[in-house]
């Protein structure tokens, strides 16, 4: 494992000089931005270097924007997955290296273990990529910002939409492993506050290849809609291999947790018709396109919402050290709670006090064939969630911090 | 007709589709095994080279135009090819060492393709589409069976047991036997048997590109696809007994059945199950059920 210093950016010497007294408080005179995610494995190409690009373009226009009188740099680490190497990292990355905000963090195991480092150096942790919710609820803190998405919004996208749409009967398929329960337990209450009926579930090894056994499954269940409560490799093999033995389309797929990425692999043909939640869409509008364009150039690939909000994330804390001229978690994180995010990714975002960031989801319906007519055209936006509806209501929030 | 509380249906579907996945584990431990047999190498590369297969199948069809039945052919020649540049460059100077400095050569050269292929192509995979022939299924009353399916299941048994053949019933398979059991001999007979040891890992590893090929328009084509199978692969090969050509088939297909079966009654299980039976092998017949102890 390697850790890169992609870049070290510097500001006017005029500039320091003039804001001597503000900048006195930013340790070192930098902040430094540590992007921990996963390099090489299975959740790379939905956040790994495209999450370093992001990072990256958001210091630069940060620092065309705001011509601050403190450095900015950035180092960027692989987690592989292992909550152990993330806390390894974190720890290092704090005591040793300066390193301001430990961020991006996708699986839930290695945001879990850093957050709790974070609080106790009190250094800020921004995750983009992770989906559980008890980073907002049981576990929260107040250092920590959970910024793109979760397993209650997803499902109170997906599961609510398909639900009230007709599909009535589900079955999941469910990642055995903790993502992959919250996932199906959120899902199967929406289901069922909606009028549903879960009919059964099966719970499959992750990683899986081999789908056609558990299929089988679902299929003799005769439900409607087989809800699929995995993600990354386990869902693309699912999604195929329903095709393959004739599952869809007389019975359809429910992908709880699908990225662009995921529709890109898999192709139109075979993900035609899905509903999916999603944060962030590249076609949405100007805004979205016109950085997505701008990510697309270097990456090659347009962003999913992990790095989108991983852009946003950043830009939004550097712009907190700014205002408050510290780089001191509380008030930064004071600061970040206290503005409203308004960019191409938060539409009406803001930072609630357990530390979800909530804003603006999407309903999104995958295009047919016909339907696509130029590169990543992949999606109909059929809804969209204000942000004050798509994420779990502060009144049921198991964190402490929420007063009631 | 429930049979332990299961439809009958259900239960003959998943006994099918046990022996669907039996059949890749049994065409991969084959290969495993041949090349453990001859070389006393552990080729920890083999789950690479089923990628690689699966990946030379991609780019063939959509960079070159080779549509899936050549390259049923053309893959298993690139990458054996390859295989016989790995055995005379690097392989070759391991024999005589400790088991120990093949496995970590093989392991280190794995983690090398793979990080090739994931640079290049990312990790989401790639779909590779089921030729036009075989598109499809066929209702058979318990379960709808996709036409590619079947194939499957008889390609890799037909390569499986033509190979047992030559090796166990031919004058060539002969050489190669008496070479794996006293090269010396064999050799002062005027018999290649250096040659002999090249064109055998060659011909492990296109088997490894075969069920690549195989495996191409079923699952996602994409670089970590054989590190999740390798290790199971592994297991069959030490249930079955290192070395034993009709164990690693027999093997293959039973562990497949009884993975298929586990999947039914307890499907949390089903990961672990090839292990939970490699232990309980290995503490009765150290020597795997096939092996000679």
């Amino acid at each position: 494992m390697q850790m890169k210093k992609l870049t070290t950016l510097a500001c006017a010497a005029a500039f320091a000089t003039l804001s001597g007294a503000a900048s006195a408080q930013i340790s070192g005179n930098t902040v430094k931005i540590g992007v921990l995610t996963d390099m090489s494995g299975t959740y790379s190409d939905l956040a790994g270097a495209g999450a370093v690009l992001a990072t990256q373009m958001a210091i630069d226009d940060f620092i065309a924007e705001a011509k601050p009188a403190f450095k900015v740099e950035m180092v960027s680490a692989d987690h592989q997955n292992k909550a152990d190497i993330a806390s390894n990292k974190a720890r290092e990355w704090f005591e040793r290296e300066g390193v301001d905000t430990a961020t991006e963090l996708v699986t839930t195991s290695t945001a879990l273990a850093v957050m709790k480092i974070a609080k106790e150096m009190n250094r800020v942790a921004l995750m983009s990529g992770p989906a559980s919710t008890p980073i907002t609820n049981e576990q929260c803190n107040d250092v920590t910002v959970h910024y793109t998405y979760d397993t209650y919004a997803l499902a109170n996208g997906t599961a609510k939409a398909v639900t009230q749409q007709g599909g009535n009967t589900w079955f999941f398929l469910t990642a055995d492993y903790a993502f992959g329960q919250a996932l199906e337990k959120d899902s199967s209450a929406v289901v069922t506050a909606n009028g549903g009926k879960v009919l059964g579930s099966v719970r499959h090894p992750f990683p899986a290849s081999d789908f056609s056994s558990f299929l089988l499954q679902a299929q003799a269940s005769g439900a409607k809609i087989i809800g699929l409560a995995n993600a990354g490799a386990d869902t693309t093999n699912a999604i195929k291999q329903a095709a393959e033995f004739g599952v869809t389309p007389k019975q359809s797929l429910a992908g709880l947790l699908m990225f662009i990425s995921d529709v890109h692999s898999l192709g139109l043909q075979a993900t035609q018709g899905m509903y999916l939640t999603t944060g962030f869409y590249w076609d949405l509008d100007d805004q979205t396109r016109a950085w997505s364009k701008r990510f697309f150039e270097k990456q090659k690939r347009m962003p999913t919402m992990v790095q989108a909000g991983q852009y946003s994330s950043v830009l939004h804390y550097l712009r907190a050290v700014q205002a408050t001229g510290t780089d001191e978690a509380g008030k930064v994180m004071a600061q970040m709670k206290a503005t409203p995010i308004k960019d191409f990714f938060g539409k009406n975002g803001r930072i609630r006090e357990d530390g979800r960031m909530v804003h603006d989801m999407y309903l999104a319906q995958v295009k047919t064939p016909a339907e696509s007519k130029y590169p990543w055209d992949y999606y109909h936006i059929r809804q969209t969630i204000p942000a004050e509806e798509a994420f779990q209501p502060l009144a049921q929030s198991k964190c402490p911090l929420v007063k009631k | 007709m429930e049979i332990f509380g299961v439809p009958s249906a259900l239960l003959g579907s998943q006994l099918l589709v046990g022996l669907i996945n039996g059949s890749f584990y049994a065409i991969l431990s084959l290969g495993l095994a041949i090349i453990f047999g001859l070389l006393n190498i552990i080729n920890f590369t083999h789950g690479a080279q089923y990628m690689m297969g699966a990946f030379v199948a991609w780019i063939a069809l959509n960079k070159l135009g080779i549509n899936y039945w050549v390259a049923l052919l053309f893959a298993p020649i690139v990458i054996g090819a390859l295989g016989v540049l790995i055995e005379r460059t690097m392989l070759r100077k391991l024999y005589k060492l400790d088991h120990l400095y093949g496995l970590l050569l093989t392991f280190g050269l794995a983690l090398i393709f793979e990080g090739i292929f994931r640079d290049q192509y990312g990790i989401s995979g790639q779909s590779y589409p089921v030729p036009e022939l075989l598109q499809g299924g066929v209702n058979l009353g318990f379960m709808f069976l996709p036409i590619y399916r079947g194939w499957v299941v008889v390609a890799a048994l037909t390569v499986c047991f033509a190979t047992w053949f030559v090796i166990e019933k031919t004058k060539l398979g002969a050489y190669l036997r008496a070479g794996t059991e006293n090269p010396q001999i064999v050799q002062a007979l005027g018999i290649n048997v250096p040659l002999l040891i090249t064109f055998t890992y060659g011909f492990g590893v296109a088997l490894a590109a075969f069920a690549g090929v195989l495996a191409a328009p079923v699952y996602q084509v994409s670089p970590l696809m054989g590190s999740n199978l390798i290790i199971v692969v592994f297991a069959v090969v030490v249930i079955g007994g290192m070395g034993s050509i009709m164990g690693s088939i027999l093997t293959g297909l039973g562990l497949g059945l009884i993975e298929g079966l586990t999947r039914v009654f307890y499907p949390e299980a089903s990961a672990v199950v090839v292990f939970v039976i490699m232990v309980i092998v290995l503490l009765v017949r150290p020597a795997g059920l096939f092996g000679k102890a």
